[in-house]
């Protein structure tokens, strides 16, 4: 049987010499966790199944580019990485895989070119292809998306693009099915509701979209316990946990969530 | 020194520097030659066909360093194509050392098969040392090899079916998983492969 994966996430700023991993204080503070293939080092050392860079520099300028990030972490680094953040094209996906990527994921770019993901996909394999998406929700019950029953109503997901910053009316579940069919081989899914407050997974929209899908889906958003990827875990078919601040601020480590899991009859490659 | 058969097909990075890391000493080999080489890895990316046809032209060197008994090690699609044929690409003719055939993973699971498997080790063997049934590795594949002998068998997993996951023949061996990603312990079997190729 598979083991459930915990993936710790590395937020990059390229704009600085080595790059650095950024963490988010209370939701504004930006501050710096580390050089990116040092702190990808450490996870690995305490038994990430996979990591995944997100580049997510601001300033124009990138002094130092992903591809350098992912050949030093891969100097060191013996389990899958995945790289994502701005890819929005065939070549840009190239320059990631011929880096040492694993995978790639798409977010923007697949939303506003779906065919993008079968053009990857097609010539890397579906396995090479994630598609990220970042839901939000809507209250209420609205004509043509897939409604959710809630203790607290009815919902659906809203897609956002640009990090966030611009919500397109597409439904989150059609477009994970989409994008399955399209040739994506998992689905990284971020609750936007829920990420950065620290209360754990949103475990309806994770159930959900796992449920209607063949492909693995990561969950992402809210973890800060252990408890929370239990309870992603147990309540969903999630496939894997994806997290960042629980590591980045030392109150956990991979292998203390993991060893948290095992004892609760959870598989987990220890 | 141990080969790392370059048949264009993707990046070696990662098989490059975990060797690297074993003090293995590799070497990437874009021509049918190996002379320098004590022992070669047969890596894999692609699809069965496109695959065999890259590789087409190693076929008749490597087969002449397996019967001088040079260590081979096949890795994910390098394992498959030592088979005879593949329902990924019909037509396409495998190496053909080992008898069998590859066939895709059952209908009703995740294809493909993604992620860190439980291994069940059925024989021991040298490639295997240090590693216990119930360890993990990472599994990246659509199609699984089913030999006609079984007893080129090491080990195995659990994926709807009986998955085969390592073989063994003489100087002959390859894993369904990868080795590379597959943590500490990958690190380990790649580790073991070295020793094959020094002793």
């Amino acid at each position: 049987m598979l083991a459930r994966r915990i993936i710790p996430c590395l937020d990059c700023d390229l704009g600085v010499p080595q790059g650095r991993v950024v963490k988010g204080i209370e939701f504004k503070q930006i501050r710096y966790a580390g050089i990116p293939w040092e702190l990808a080092a450490r996870y690995y050392e305490q038994g990430a199944d996979e990591i995944v860079f997100l580049d997510i520099t601001a300033s124009h300028e990138r002094r130092t580019t992903m591809t350098d990030v992912i050949r030093k972490t891969s100097e060191e680094v013996f389990v899958p990485l995945t790289v994502g953040g701005g890819i929005s094209s065939l070549d840009a996906a190239r320059t990631a895989f011929n880096a040492g990527a694993d995978k790639i994921t798409l977010n923007t770019a697949a939303l506003l070119r779906p065919e993008l993901i079968s053009e990857i996909s097609q010539a890397y394999g579906n396995q090479a292809v994630v598609v990220a998406i970042d839901a939000k929700r809507r209250c209420g019950h609205e004509e043509g998306k897939t409604v959710i029953q809630l203790l607290e109503g009815e919902c659906w997901f809203e897609c956002s693009i640009y990090g966030g910053r611009k919500f397109t009316g597409i439904d989150a579940l059609a477009w994970a099915r989409r994008a399955e069919e399209l040739g994506a081989g998992e689905i990284l899914l971020t609750s936007m509701d829920r990420d950065g407050t620290y209360d754990g997974f949103d475990i309806p929209l994770t159930d959900a979209v796992s449920r209607s899908l063949q492909i693995p889906v990561i969950a992402s958003g809210g973890c800060a316990h252990p408890d929370h990827m239990y309870q992603v875990f147990r309540h969903t078919g999630a496939s894997a946990a994806l997290a960042a601040s629980i590591f980045h601020f030392n109150e956990w480590t991979v292998e203390g969530c993991k060893s948290y899991l095992a004892e609760r009859n959870i598989a987990v490659r220890i | 020194m141990i080969a790392i058969v370059d048949y264009g097909m993707g990046n070696l990075f990662s098989i490059y520097n975990a060797l690297v890391r074993v003090s293995g000493e590799p070497m990437i080999v874009t021509e049918p030659d190996f002379s320098e080489a004590d022992g070669i890895v047969v890596p894999g990316v692609g699809s069965f066909g496109r695959c065999m046809e890259q590789l087409a032209r190693f076929g008749e060197a490597l087969r002449q360093e397996l019967d001088e008994g040079k260590p081979v090690l096949g890795i994910c699609i390098g394992m498959q194509v030592l088979f005879d044929e593949s329902a990924e690409s019909p037509g396409a003719q495998g190496l053909g050392w080992m008898p069998g055939k590859v066939v895709r993973l059952p209908s009703g699971m995740m294809v493909p098969q993604m992620g860190w498997n439980d291994l069940r080790i059925t024989r021991e063997i040298p490639l295997l040392d240090g590693i216990s049934s119930g360890d993990r590795f990472y599994f990246v594949h659509s199609y699984h090899c089913r030999p006609d002998d079984r007893s080129v068998l090491a080990a195995t997993v659990e994926y709807g079916t009986e998955v085969v996951a390592v073989v063994e023949n003489d100087n002959l061996a390859a894993t369904q998983f990868h080795p590379e990603k597959s943590g500490p312990r990958g690190l380990r079997i790649l580790e073991n492969f070295v020793r094959c190729v020094r002793c």
